[in-house]
């Protein structure tokens, strides 16, 4: 086929019929659906969900994974369109764990030393590092499915923050259920859960956002 | 690409095309063309790639960029993504073919009298892919291609609907982009 056969081909395939946009947003939708149904058809709110609501500890929490959310989802709508500049949204990658690193200070100078290690342990990671990777799964497909129409420098990288992505969004509900409220144990398990889902992405994103 | 009049009219005939104008889009990819060829004759040599490749590079690129133009914002200008997705494109292209390369010098003296007809001369890369694709997609892609038949007259010629033959084409030319993809996993 010469080339000129080959332009002749693809004018004759003009129209475009899938914007990437569209289809992440569809995907933030659609993840968000997914995992707030299997939250909620699974364990749903805390019990004593209303008392909580007035502490800061608990509240807090969602600063963070709604940081960790919003700035993963905003690399996420640019990261498969070439020549979209990342750096200003990749440092802002950085504002989630800014902030539960100050409020981990916080609490390290309210509360009594021999209380951190109790604090951080928690009564709850089994539940929080099998969780979130299980709420992610929704979301974190939906954002493979709808990146495979972008065009991923790096792949894997596309991936992994698709990863990020749907583990802040799983980690939002997963931190409306868990009664761990300190700082301290936010940041030893989650991040722990967070990576795990990150690492699927990276994996799965090498295979299938390649173009 | 730099010039900025150029870009303009570049993206003049990408909005159009995206709207479904197919003269627009062929203006487009006709005027691109040329600079993705010396671009690929040049970078070959930096990859170790056959030059008499160069033209199976810019059909591979053509094929990127047309699949992947939905991600292209018309609101924003058209250089930056163009130059983006055809420096990876090419880069990914050229460092599959300069894998499996050791070249006599008596070839490659052949190879560069041969290049000034490159144009001219069938690609094999494509119609190897060609060959893979099942019916209808084989015979709608060689009908419109190489017989240079319409849209309309294909569809009339094997009894399809025009929306039938479209989809059938558009099927066909992603999985051409994925034969691509896949001999660049076998070649690693």
């Amino acid at each position: 086929m010469k080339t000129d056969d080959l332009i002749h081909l693809l004018a004759q395939d003009a129209p475009v019929r899938s914007r990437i946009g569209k289809a992440l947003t569809m995907a933030v939708i659609a993840g968000i659906l997914i995992s707030g149904g299997l939250f909620f058809a699974m364990i749903g709110f805390r019990a004593d969900i209303d008392t909580a609501m007035e502490t800061v500890r608990f509240l807090f929490k969602f600063v963070v994974t709604i940081a960790l959310a919003v700035t993963a989802c905003a690399v996420v709508f640019r990261i498969g369109r070439p020549g979209a500049s990342l750096r200003l949204w990749g440092w802002m990658l950085l504002a989630a764990p800014v902030l539960l690193l100050g409020a981990v200070v916080a609490e390290m100078a309210v509360m009594p030393a021999d209380s951190w290690s109790a604090r951080m342990i928690g009564h709850n990671a089994r539940f929080c590092l099998t969780l979130i990777p299980l709420l992610s799964i929704g979301p974190l497909a939906c954002f493979l499915f709808a990146l495979r129409q972008g065009a991923p420098e790096r792949p894997g990288v596309a991936g992994a923050v698709a990863g990020l992505a749907a583990s802040g969004i799983a980690a939002t509900f997963y931190a409306s259920n868990c009664t761990d409220d300190s700082p301290l144990f936010v940041l030893l398990w989650y991040p722990i859960a967070i990576a795990i889902v990150t690492g699927i992405g990276y994996v799965l994103g090498r295979r299938l956002l390649r173009w | 690409m730099g010039h900025s009049a150029r870009e303009e009219e570049w993206a003049v005939w990408m909005r159009a095309a995206i709207g479904g104008d197919a003269q627009a889009y062929h203006r487009f990819l006709s005027a691109v063309t040329p600079h993705l060829r010396a671009m690929a004759c040049r970078r070959c040599d930096q990859f170790g790639a056959p030059v008499s490749e160069a033209e199976d590079v810019v059909q591979e690129v053509l094929l990127a960029i047309h699949l992947k133009r939905g991600t292209w914002d018309p609101a924003r200008p058209i250089g930056p993504w163009l130059s983006t997705i055809v420096r990876n494109k090419l880069i990914d292209s050229l460092r599959r073919r300069g894998r499996h390369m050791s070249v006599p010098i008596d070839d490659v003296i052949d190879v560069l009298e041969a290049e000034e007809h490159a144009d001219a001369l069938d690609r094999l890369d494509v119609d190897r892919m060609l060959e893979q694709l099942k019916d209808p997609q084989k015979t709608i892609v060689r009908s419109i291609s190489v017989e240079g038949t319409s849209v309309r007259e294909t569809a009339d010629r094997l009894k399809m609907t025009e929306g039938a033959v479209r989809v059938a084409l558009h099927r066909a030319l992603k999985v051409l982009a994925a034969l691509y993809r896949s001999e660049t996993s076998e070649n690693r």
